[in-house]
């Protein structure tokens, strides 16, 4: 095989891109825009001024990483609703699945993609974290 | 005329003195613009942008690479031998710096009556009448620049580490195995110019606006010469003794801060002083449009030259992945050496029959 107009043609590629113009995004200055159906970091969606979750136990039992801890707890009117709602997001796939499995509509998945945290503990996301913001 | 030190004028010693300063900034300048023109040019070629952060479109970045070297911590390993480990940096770079002092950036210029070569090692002779450098400038040059492998090899063999003693022993087998290409490369031009001087390839070179190039007439020996030279200098895709997928990053994996960035300065270093050497050799030095008639044009041919080589090198590393090391050995022993030796004979031929 002639070994030489590969490289020629490889060299004439790059150089045509040396003219093209580039696509980065200047990151934390321009922020990207994530599509609908993106999923970061969840949400308990409100309503009424509560949490919708009624604290099923559905979310954990189809989490195939095992991240959700729910405890239920009765309110005022006798209504089972989530006492404590734990997502352990060092496990947390972001496979959508609790979202899938959710028969009121409670979690949702947000935009939100920036999840750095400099403790362990801090990716512990519990109820108040997760509760939507308005 | 004036004092006279050694039977030379003063001025003699001032103008080498200034000569050494402007050569030793421009290399450090150009050092550290080309770690970033780089990074830009290799960005753009990759459809990104490459630094931008610090200084306008990141100009500033190689000072900011440079104070964050500084202050990086010191780290060397136990067990290493701390002398040969501390001493390998230097030995890397003190070469890459020499060799720039046989290569003519520029003619004749005329300073208070005293006429200076813009070469180092380079003096004007008033009585004879031209200049003098030393005859074996590029035998200098293969000697200098192959010093420069004993650096790599020693941090290698100095860190304690098996990555780095592979590092090192590959940057040596590849530098014999690409030398040698290099040098018979080199050959081809001494049949043709029959002389060592550089100064004195360059004034051949100069005549018919030029196509009296070195690079018209041996093609093929710039060509190979170019090759070898970037292999010699560990150049992208021959960078076999770093190598960061199989060894971690070769010879310099036990090396931090500073002494780090002095291998890297030694690689640009020699990348500007193996592109000056081409530039020398096959493209005519400083020669240029005017170049005689005007002095001061001669130098700015030269860095043109210089860069365009310089880019070249650049875009070759954005275009080519790295050579496996026996493709690196193939190359080097079953396809440039037999070249440059058929090259060679060649020359000799046409030579002997047109002469």
């Amino acid at each position: 095989m002639n070994p030489i107009t590969p490289i020629i043609n490889g060299l004439r590629i790059t150089l045509e891109h040396l003219f093209k113009k580039p696509v980065t995004l200047q990151y934390p200055a321009e922020r990207p825009k994530v599509a609908q159906r993106f999923r970061g970091l969840h949400a308990l969606n409100v309503s009424h001024d509560k949490a919708k979750c009624v604290a099923c136990y559905l979310c954990p039992t189809v989490c195939p990483a095992k991240c959700i801890t729910v405890e239920a707890g009765e309110d005022a009117n006798h209504d089972k609703y989530a006492a404590r709602y734990e997502i352990d997001l060092l496990r947390c796939i972001f496979c959508g699945y609790c979202v899938e499995a959710c028969p009121v509509d409670a979690v949702k998945m947000t935009g939100e993609f920036e999840l750095a945290n400099y403790h362990r503990s801090d990716f512990v996301y519990d109820k108040e974290r997760l509760l939507e913001k308005k | 005329m004036g004092i006279e030190i050694l039977g030379l004028p003063m001025m003699y010693y001032v103008a080498m003195v200034a000569k050494v300063l402007v050569a030793f900034v421009f290399v450090l300048l150009t050092v550290a613009y080309a770690t970033y023109a780089e990074r830009k040019i290799i960005g753009h070629m990759q459809v990104r942008l490459g630094p931008m952060r610090t200084g306008w479109h990141g100009l500033l970045q190689p000072i900011a690479d440079g104070v964050k070297l500084f202050f990086k911590e010191e780290i060397i390993p136990s067990e290493a031998s701390t002398f040969a480990y501390l001493l390998a940096p230097l030995v890397a770079l003190i070469p890459a710096f020499i060799t720039f002092a046989v290569i003519p950036f520029g003619g004749v210029i005329e300073v208070s009556g005293y006429k200076i070569p813009l070469q180092i090692a380079g003096y004007f002779d008033t009585a004879a009448g031209r200049v003098f450098d030393i005859n074996v400038g590029v035998l200098y040059i293969l000697a200098m620049s192959s010093l420069g492998v004993y650096g790599i090899v020693l941090a290698g063999w100095a860190s304690n580490s098996k990555y780095s003693l592979m590092g090192g022993l590959r940057a040596s087998a590849q530098m014999i195995s690409y030398e040698l290409s290099a040098g018979l490369a080199i050959v081809s031009v001494f049949m043709l110019s029959g002389t060592l001087s550089l100064n004195e390839i360059v004034a051949q070179q100069s005549a018919s606006n030029g196509f009296n190039w070195f690079a018209f007439k041996q093609p093929l020996a710039a060509i190979m010469f170019f090759i070898c030279s970037l292999a010699e200098i560990n150049r992208t895709p021959f960078d076999l003794p770093e190598a960061e997928t199989e060894l971690v990053s070769g010879f310099c994996t036990e090396y931090s801060s500073m002494k780090y960035a002095m291998f890297f300065m030694a690689e640009y270093a020699n990348m500007v002083t193996v592109c000056a050497l081409t530039t020398t050799l096959f493209l005519g030095g400083w020669n240029g449009p005017m170049a005689v008639a005007v002095p001061l044009l001669g130098p700015v041919y030269f860095v043109a030259k210089v860069y365009i080589l310089m880019f070249v090198c650049m875009w070759i590393r954005a275009t080519l992945p790295r050579y496996r090391y026996d493709q690196l050995m193939h190359l080097g022993w079953k396809v440039l050496l037999p070249l440059s030796l058929l090259n060679i004979v060649a020359t000799g031929i046409i030579g002997y029959f047109t002469n």
